[in-house]
């Protein structure tokens, strides 16, 4: 504070107005709960209290259940945790993992690429068949592959990957894109190869917008791992299948609740990287 | 005008893109002597930017050679080259995810300085703009005004102390008084490290205050004509050169001359000691004048007196007659004394030294012979040139 003080002094000084303070941004009274909130990042705190509480009602829900065999077979061993609910769910992890660092493996470069002058002519047709990727249903991209590929984990994630390839590759491109002209020329007009202006200047000022569409991938990954097992892929949809199979309501809620908390888990570490990993001064 | 001790040199450099027939830049050739401003102007779309653009090789030349202190730069690694010349640009360009400290040390990282060096220099470079080093270096580009954030360009092209700096509308698009405060500034701190600068503008009126020479280019970045500001306000070339700079090239002419350089008539004067008789005889042995300069004993001006002032009873008092109001000191520019004439009554202006004391007294035919003098200069350099080629 004092060190403004004397700055504006200095420049009166000079016989000069003070040139504008950064601008206030809004209208918004300083005080107001909502803009504290914000600036606090208070949703992203609160986000795993929603979570866990999500968890300990599942959680209770499942011991309510009172799982016995004896009694309901069917329901006993669907939902039982070391031979079905936990590989499952290591196994969805897993499926949602690899095809997500599959996706950024591949998007991104390849979204650099297409935004460089040599390659920039190529871009919108590219785009166009990422788009066919997911404009197919995902059930029947699934059988696509399950067709080519034979059954499995593996052909799920590959799937997966041409799925969620489109979110990652046009954020990637847009965010580079949207990089201001006057930047580059800038660092170009100092001696900065192409490289350097590229990572030093145009990844660093585009990873908001390339982390916001990872997420995306990300979460569309995660719900589809849900049709692995369509293709013998295993995962949790093999507990919510069973369940509409069975007809055994307990069994379908507790899939699709473990589903739905791995997404939320999922989309609030996406949401913290989003949130950490921009660049200050943004 | 081609010397060998040129700081940059174009010699018939050309700019013809992929897929035209019509050259960009057509064959410009060109000598910027070390220390000089050398502004280019003209029309939109007549390339001064890219003339620009094209010696430090961001875009590449078609044709002809650069010569930057005699070597030849036409062909070397260009990034490197890049980095011994500063570069200015209307949209700044900070880089917004680094401090303005880290922006303003970009080149010297590169070509790898000591840390210590560095800050050094970051500090320096920031005080020489009028920032204080410790309040902004640590600041980001958005907390920056546009003025702070030129300023900030401007040193951060300065950044590993190059000796040719390129600066394309570096002020275009700043308020008209922040601009004006740039400018001054920025010519304050050219006084003192006398780079060799090539500045683009559109802004005849910019070219005429920063330039030490000016270079008038038409279509396909021709020269249509170079030289000091003065001589071309006093004698354009042909009508292009005088359509674009446009009507009051005379009025702007008067900016280049100053007061003390007129050849000044002595003016009946006479102290506030004097007897009556003193002023009645100064204004009888001047006919051309009907007012005269009452003057304290330390020969500063203080009242205008006339005929009918002295006829009055009494002693000539300082209430006597009517108020100085033109007056301007020695050094002012014959813009500034123009002014003042014009305000003041009698259409006259005096001028006094540093200490309030008497110098001269400004008329209009001083001034009309000061124009035709400059005129005249100006068309007879170039008949000399017209009769050496």
């Amino acid at each position: 504070m004092s060190q403004t003080a004397q700055t504006d002094e200095r420049l009166e000084d000079e016989g000069v107005a003070v040139e504008g303070e950064p601008p206030d941004y809004g209208n918004l009274p300083e005080d107001s709960w909502f803009v504290k909130a914000r600036r606090n990042h208070l949703a992203l705190k609160l986000a795993p209290l929603g979570i866990l509480a999500l968890a300990a009602l599942l959680f209770w829900y499942y011991q309510s259940l009172g799982l016995d065999p004896s009694k309901n077979i069917q329901q006993a061993s669907a939902l039982d945790w070391s031979t079905k609910l936990y590989p499952q769910l290591k196994q969805h992890l897993w499926i949602a993992f690899w095809s997500t660092v599959l996706v950024v493996v591949i998007a991104i470069p390849l979204g650099i690429a297409l935004t460089r002058p040599p390659l920039r002519r190529y871009g919108p047709a590219i785009v166009t068949v990422a788009n066919s990727g997911q404009a197919l249903p995902a059930y029947g991209l699934l059988i696509l592959f399950l067709a080519l590929m034979g059954q499995g984990a593996r052909t799920v994630i590959i799937g997966l990957v041409v799925y969620a390839l489109l979110p990652v590759l046009r954020n990637t491109m847009v965010g580079l894109d949207a990089v201001d002209r006057g930047v580059i020329e800038a660092g170009r007009g100092m001696g900065m190869t192409k490289m350097q202006v590229l990572g030093r200047i145009e990844l660093p000022l585009a990873v908001p917008v390339i982390i916001a569409g990872v997420r995306v991938a990300m979460i569309l990954n995660i719900g589809m791992a849900t049709l692995a097992y369509l293709i013998g892929g295993g995962a949790l949809g093999v507990t919510i299948a069973s369940g509409l199979k069975l007809q055994q309501d307990p069994v379908i809620i507790v899939g699709a609740a473990m589903v739905a908390l791995v997404a939320l888990t999922f989309d609030w570490v996406g949401a913290l990287a989003e949130t950490y990993l921009k660049p200050r001064g943004l | 005008m081609m010397s060998q001790d040129a700081k940059i040199r174009l010699d018939g450099v050309e700019k013809i893109y992929p897929g035209t027939k019509e050259p960009a830049v057509e064959s410009l050739s060109l000598d910027v002597p070390q220390g000089e401003i050398l502004v280019l102007v003209g029309p939109s779309g007549c390339g001064k930017s890219t003339t620009l653009r094209l010696i430090n090789r961001m875009i590449e030349p078609t044709g002809g050679k650069i010569y930057l202190d005699g070597e030849d730069v036409t062909t070397v690694n260009p990034d490197h080259l890049r980095r011994r010349i500063g570069y200015v640009i209307q949209q700044i360009g900070l880089f917004p995810h680094q401090t303005i400290a880290q922006n303003i040390a970009t080149v010297p990282k590169m070509l790898k300085w000591d840390k210590a060096r560095i800050h050094q220099q970051v500090t320096e470079l920031l005080e020489m703009v009028g920032l204080d080093a410790e309040t902004y270096g640590g600041r980001y580009p958005k907390e920056l005004s546009g003025g702070q954030a030129q300023r900030v360009g401007v040193a951060r092209a300065l950044g590993a102390d190059p000796d040719i700096m390129l600066m394309d509308e570096p002020f275009g698009a700043i308020d008209p008084i922040t601009r004006d405060r740039l400018q001054n500034e920025f010519l304050r701190v050219q006084e003192e490290i006398h780079k060799t600068i090539v500045f683009v503008t559109h802004d005849i009126d910019e070219a005429i205050k920063m330039g030490d020479r000016i270079a008038i280019l038409g279509e396909k970045s021709r020269i249509r004509q170079i030289d000091t500001p003065e001589r071309i306000l006093a004698f354009p070339v042909d009508e292009f050169v005088a359509d674009f700079i446009g009507s009051g090239s005379t009025l702007k002419g008067l900016h280049f001359e100053k007061v003390d350089s007129l050849e000044l008539d002595p003016y009946p004067t006479m102290r506030l000691s004097d007897p009556k008789e003193v002023g009645y005889r100064g204004l009888l042995a001047d006919p051309r004048h009907d007012w005269l300069l009452l003057l304290d004993d330390e020969r500063r001006p203080i009242r205008w007196v006339n005929e009918q002032d002295l006829e009055q009873d009494g002693d000539i008092t300082q209430e006597s007659g009517t108020d100085v109001a033109a007056k301007v000191q020695t050094g002012a520019t014959l813009f500034d004394t123009l002014e003042q004439m014009l305000i003041s009554s009698a259409g006259v202006c005096v001028v006094v030294r540093e200490d309030g004391s008497l110098h001269g007294v400004v008329e209009m035919t001083h001034l009309n012979q000061v124009i035709r003098r400059a005129r005249r200069e100006a068309r007879e350099h170039y008949e000399r040139l017209g009769a050496a080629s």
